[in-house]
C-alpha cells in the first residue's frame, strides 16, 4: 500500500522540481488523451511544444500571448502571497481596456507621443478602480474577496459589451458592435510581427515585483500577513492597508494588461476582448510558485502551449476543448505534486495486527537502571 | 466493575472500528477478569523501544514498566523524548524497534482508537474541544457516532459524580473555565473505561485548588485499580503524587526512582545531567525607580464571543521592578496583552502611559518606538511566523528600533547581524539565522523571542508565559536574563499561570480574574494558597472540591 508520510521539514528539492514534475506528468497524461482521441501523441506533442519555436512569427506570437499572462500573474502573486484572493483579474483587465481605450476614443482623431502613456495610465486607473470596489467591501464590510471579485468580472464583461454596442460603437462601422480602430498602436519590438513593448513592460514588472517581494519591507509584510495574520497584527502591520495595496497592485497590473491587449494586437475595443487571460494568469501564478521569475517562465510555457495547441487544433483537427483540458492538467498536477513538498511517499505492505505483534523486537530488552 | 470494563471495551470497539475491526480485536482480548493471578505483573511494560526521525533518535531503547495501581511519572526536559514515547504508547506513531506488553499480552496499537479499545486513554495538554458545542456534544464527538442523547448524558452525569468531576452536560464548552474543560477531557477519557490513563502536563493550566482536586481524582482512579502515566516537569508535584518516576534525557532512560524518597534538586539534576541552576531573586530591592508603565482604569469590551471584557484595569510598574500578573488562563490575559501591545487600541490615550507618554491610541510600531516591547504567549503564528527564517522574524519586531530598513528596502545584512547576536547572546540552539522558527524547539524559540526584545533595550517589557512549555535549563536562563534586564532599569510585567515562576522573579504580584485586576501586593506578603483563592474565587468556575 502506498502511504504518504509527513516530512520533518519541507523538501527544498521538491519545492523547485514540482513544477517540472507537473509539466512532465501533464505531458504524459496529455499524450494518453491525444492517443484516446485517435491522434498520434508524438505528433501532437511536437506540434504543441516545438512547432511554435521554429519561426520568428511563432516566437513573437508566444510573446504576445505571454505579455498579459505575465503582467496579470505578477500582480496576482503579490496578493496571493498576502492571502488576498483576487480571482477577478479578468474583470480588471476588461475595465482597464475600456478606460484606456476610451481615452483614445474621447480625443479622436487627436494623437501624438502622449496618447499611449495616457491610455496606459487610464488603463491602470481603471483596473485599480475596479479592484478598489473589492477592497472597500473587504475592508469595510468583511465580504469575501473571492466572490466579489469573481462576480465583478461578469459585470465588467457585460459593461464592455453594452458600451461597444452603444456609445463606443464605431459610427462608420456598419453597426458592428466594435469601437473605432485606435489612432495609435503599441510600438513593436520585433518588426513584421505583433510582439509589442508590452512584453518589455511585463519584464520590468517581473523585476519590480522581485525587488518588492525579496528586498522590500513591504514584501516581508505581505508574506507575514499571508502566512500568519496574527503575527502581522503583533508586528503592527495594518491588514486593511496591505489588502488595499495588494488589490490595487493586481488590479492595476491587470488593467494595464487589458489596455496593451486592446491597443496592441486587437487595435480597438471589441466585446470578445476578455478571452480568459485573467483566469489563465491564476494558473500561471501558481505554476510559477508565486515567484516573479517562476511566473515569467510559467507565462511563457502557457503561451507556448496555447499557440502550439492552436496549431495542433488546426492541422490535426483536435477538438478546441483539448488544449484547455491540457492546460487545466498543468494546474491539477501542480497541486498534486505540491503534496510531495511536505509528504514523502512510502511503499509499505499492509500488515495485519497479528503480523505486527508477531514481529520480534529488533533490539534486546535492557532494563532500566 | 471488571465486567463492565469488558463490556465497555467491546461496546467501544464496535462503535469505533466498525464490525470487522472489532471482531479482529475482540478475539485477542483477554478478559480482564482473568488477569487476577497476574496482579504482580506490570500493566504496561516497554522493552527496547526506539524511534528514529531523520535528524534525531527520539527514543533510544527505552525500557520501563508501569505497575498496576501506580501513578508513574515520566520526567524529562523538553526534547527528552517524552512526547514521542507517549505517542507510541497511544498509537499515534509506531516504534521502529522494541516491544510493548499490556496486561501480559503483546501491545502494538495501530491508531489511538486501537489503543483506546485496548484500555489506554489519554488526556492531552492542549484540549481538543469545540467551544460552540455543549459538553455532551463534545464528548459524543469524541467517543462514538452516537448522538448526545439522554443515555450518554446520564453516563456523563454518573461518571463525573463518581469521580468528583462536577460537570453539566448541557453547558456550552465556551463558557467553561480551563479547569472545567480539563474535566470534560478527563470524563471523556473515563467513559472509555481505560486501565491506563496517560496525562500530559495536566496541571499547567490549573489553580492550586484545582490541582488538589485533580490529585484527589487521580488517587481515586488508582485506588480502583487503574494506572496513570503522568507526564510533567513540575518536580514538587511529582513528589506529592507519584510513587515511581522514570527520567528521560536525550531519548534515553537515565534514571528511575521513587520520587517521594528523593529531593526535588536531586531529581532535577538527574533530568538535566547536572545541577539545577537556581534562580532566586534578591529580596526586594529599593523600588525607587521612575514610573515607566502606567495603566489607568483601562476597560475594553470583548470582540469575540468567548472573550473577556477588561474592566477598570490599573497597574503601575517602575523601572527596575518586576510585577507579576497571576491568573487562570482565559480570564482576560490575552485581552490585556492585546491592549498593551497595541493590537487592540484603548478608548483613550492616557489609559496606557509609557515613561509619561500616552500610548493607548498608538499602533504597535509607535509603541515599540517608545520602548514598550512585548513577548506573546503563542510562540508560533503570533510571536513569530513559523515558516520564516530567524532573521526575518527578527525584523518583525525590531525593524523600527534597530533601523533594519532604509527607505523601505530591507537591510538584510543588518537584520542577519541582529538575529545572529540574539542567537549567540541567548545561546539559541539552531543551525543559524536562516533556520525557520518552526524548526527550533520550544525552549530555543522562546529564548530567541525573549532575546529579540531584550537586545532592543526596552523601557518596558511585557512578557506572557515566559517559560511555558520550556525546559528547565532554558527557563532558568530566561529568568536570569529578565532579572538582569530589570537590574538595568527596565520595567517588566510578567503575565503567567506559573505561580512558582512569579514567586521566583516578581517583586509584586496582582491577580487577574474575569477581566478584573487586583492590587499588586509585595511578594513577601502573599501566599500561594491565598493567590489561588483569588484566582479561583472571582472566576466563573468555582474551585472543585472532590
Amino acid at each position: 500500500m502506498l502511504r504518504l508520510e509527513p516530512r520533518l521539514e519541507p523538501s527544498r528539492l521538491m519545492f523547485y522540481s514540482a513544477p517540472f514534475l507537473a509539466v512532465a506528468l501533464a505531458l504524459a497524461a496529455g499524450m494518453v488523451l491525444f492517443g484516446a482521441l485517435g491522434k498520434s501523441p508524438l505528433t501532437a506533442v511536437e506540434l504543441i511544444f516545438l512547432e511554435p519555436l521554429r519561426s520568428l512569427r511563432g516566437i513573437a506570437e508566444i510573446l504576445v500571448k505571454a505579455t498579459p499572462l505575465i503582467l496579470i500573474a505578477v500582480g496576482l502573486a503579490v496578493g496571493f502571497r498576502a492571502g488576498v484572493w483576487n480571482i477577478g483579474a479578468e474583470g480588471q483587465f476588461t475595465i482597464g481596456a475600456l478606460t484606456g481605450g476610451s481615452v483614445a476614443l474621447a480625443v479622436y482623431p487627436a494623437s501624438g507621443w502622449w496618447l499611449l502613456p495616457a491610455m496606459a495610465l487610464a488603463g491602470i486607473a481603471g483596473g485599480m478602480g475596479w479592484a478598489a470596489i473589492v477592497a472597500v467591501l473587504r475592508t469595510r464590510c468583511n465580504t469575501n474577496e473571492i466572490l466579489v471579485s469573481l462576480m465583478l468580472t461578469y459585470v465588467a464583461v457585460l459593461a464592455l459589451s453594452a458600451l461597444t454596442h452603444g456609445p463606443l460603437r464605431d459610427p462608420d462601422g456598419l453597426n458592428f458592435p466594435e469601437s473605432r480602430l485606435f489612432q495609435t498602436g503599441v510600438p513593436l519590438i520585433i518588426p513584421g510581427t505583433r510582439a509589442h513593448v508590452g512584453f518589455l513592460v511585463a519584464l520590468a514588472a517581473v523585476a519590480l515585483a522581485w525587488v518588492l517581494l525579496e528586498c522590500h519591507l513591504l514584501g516581508l509584510k505581505i508574506k507575514v500577513l499571508g502566512q500568519a495574520p496574527r503575527a502581522a497584527a503583533f508586528a503592527g502591520y495594518s491588514e486593511p492597508r496591505l489588502v488595499w495595496m495588494s488589490l490595487l497592485l493586481s488590479g492595476g497590473a491587470a488593467g494595464l494588461a487589458g489596455l496593451f491587449e486592446a491597443a496592441g494586437p486587437v487595435g480597438q475595443l471589441v466585446p470578445q476582448l476578455p478571452a480568459g487571460y485573467g483566469f489563465a494568469a491564476i494558473v500561471v501564478a501558481f505554476l510559477g510558485r508565486l515567484n516573479p521569475i517562476g511566473i515569467l517562465l510559467a507565462g511563457l510555457l502557457l503561451a507556448l502551449t496555447t499557440i502550439g495547441g492552436e496549431m495542433a487544433q488546426i492541422s490535426m483537427s483536435l477538438p478546441s476543448a483539448t488544449i484547455s483540458t491540457f492546460q487545466g492538467m498543468f494546474l491539477f498536477f501542480m497541486l498534486a505534486a505540491d503534496v510531495l513538498v511536505n509528504y514523502r511517499p512510502r511503499w509499505r505492505p499492509r500488515r495485519t495486527l497479528a503480523e505486527l505483534e508477531a514481529t520480534p523486537a529488533k533490539a534486546p530488552a535492557n532494563a532500566a537502571n | 466493575m471488571l465486567g463492565s470494563v469488558w463490556l465497555g471495551l467491546t461496546w467501544m470497539a464496535d462503535a469505533r472500528l466498525g464490525s470487522t475491526g472489532a471482531r479482529q480485536l475482540g478475539n485477542r482480548h483477554t478478559d480482564p477478569a482473568d488477569a487476577g493471578p497476574l496482579r504482580a505483573e506490570p500493566l504496561l511494560s516497554l522493552a527496547g523501544i526506539s524511534k528514529r526521525f531523520p535528524a534525531v533518535l527520539a527514543n533510544d531503547q527505552i525500557s520501563f514498566a508501569v505497575g498496576r495501581r501506580e501513578i508513574h511519572a515520566l520526567l524529562g526536559e523538553n526534547g527528552a523524548g517524552k512526547s514521542t514515547l507517549v505517542k507510541l504508547i497511544y498509537g499515534l506513531m509506531r516504534p521502529d524497534a522494541g516491544r510493548m506488553t499490556l496486561a501480559g499480552a503483546a501491545f502494538a496499537p495501530l491508531s489511538p482508537a486501537d489503543a483506546r479499545a485496548r484500555g489506554v486513554g489519554m488526556v492531552f495538554q492542549h484540549f481538543s474541544l469545540f467551544e460552540a458545542l455543549t459538553v455532551a456534544e463534545n464528548i459524543a464527538l469524541g467517543i462514538s457516532r452516537q448522538g448526545p442523547d439522554r443515555a450518554l448524558k446520564a453516563r456523563i452525569a454518573t461518571t463525573s459524580a463518581a469521580y468528583g468531576l462536577k460537570l453539566d452536560p448541557d453547558r456550552q464548552v465556551g463558557t467553561l473555565s480551563v479547569g472545567e474543560r480539563q474535566r470534560v477531557e478527563i470524563v471523556r477519557c473515563l467513559l472509555e473505561a481505560p486501565q491506563l490513563i496517560i496525562m500530559d502536563e495536566p496541571t499547567s493550566v490549573l489553580t492550586p485548588q484545582e490541582v488538589e482536586a485533580l490529585f484527589a481524582t487521580l488517587r481515586r482512579l488508582v485506588a480502583e485499580g487503574r494506572s496513570i502515566l503522568y507526564i510533567s516537569h513540575k518536580l514538587e508535584e511529582i513528589r506529592a503524587l507519584c510513587s515511581r518516576a522514570t527520567i528521560l534525557r536525550a531519548g534515553r532512560v537515565v534514571a528511575s526512582c521513587d520520587p517521594r524518597q528523593e529531593s526535588a534538586q536531586k531529581i532535577g539534576a538527574m533530568m538535566l545531567g547536572g545541577t539545577l541552576p537556581s534562580v532566586r531573586r534578591e529580596p526586594l530591592r529599593a523600588s525607587g525607580g521612575a514610573m515607566r508603565l502606567k495603566v489607568n482604569a483601562l476597560s475594553l469590551a470583548k470582540t469575540e464571543q468567548f472573550g473577556i471584557d477588561l474592566t477598570n484595569i490599573s497597574i503601575e510598574v517602575r523601572g527596575g521592578e518586576i510585577v507579576g500578573i497571576a491568573g487562570v488562563a482565559g480570564n482576560g490575559q490575552a485581552e490585556l496583552m492585546d491592549a498593551l501591545t497595541g493590537e487592540r487600541l484603548a478608548a483613550t490615550g492616557p489609559s496606557i502611559e509609557v515613561d509619561g507618554t500616552s500610548v493607548g491610541r498608538k499602533p504597535p510600531r509607535a509603541r515599540r518606538a517608545l520602548g514598550l516591547l512585548s513577548v506573546r504567549e503563542e510562540r508560533l503564528g503570533h510571536a513569530s511566523v513559523p515558516a520564516m527564517s530567524l532573521w526575518e522574524n527578527g525584523v518583525l519586531t525590531a525593524e523600527a528600533r534597530r533601523h533594519l530598513s532604509r527607505r523601505g528596502l530591507l537591510d538584510k545584512a543588518g537584520a542577519r547581524r541582529f538575529a545572529g547576536r540574539v542567537v549567540a547572546d541567548f545561546a539559541v540552539n539552531s543551525s543559524g539565522v536562516d533556520s525557520t522558527a518552526e524548526r527550533l524547539s520550544g525552549g530555543n524559540l522562546q529564548k530567541f523571542l525573549v532575546g529579540r526584545e531584550i537586545l532592543q533595550t526596552p523601557a518596558v517589557l511585557v512578557v506572557a508565559q515566559p517559560t511555558w512549555g520550556v525546559d528547565v535549563g532554558a527557563a532558568a536562563s530566561i529568568h536570569a536574563r529578565l532579572l538582569a534586564l530589570a537590574g538595568a532599569g527596565t520595567a517588566i510585567l510578567i503575565i503567567s499561570q506559573d505561580l512558582d515562576e512569579l514567586f521566583a522573579v516578581a517583586d509584586r504580584i496582582a491577580v487577574i480574574a474575569s477581566g478584573r485586576l487586583s492590587r499588586a501586593e509585595p511578594v513577601h506578603l502573599i501566599t500561594a494558597a491565598g493567590l489561588g483563592l483569588s484566582m479561583g474565587g472571582l472566576n466563573r468556575g468555582e474551585p472543585a472540591h472532590a
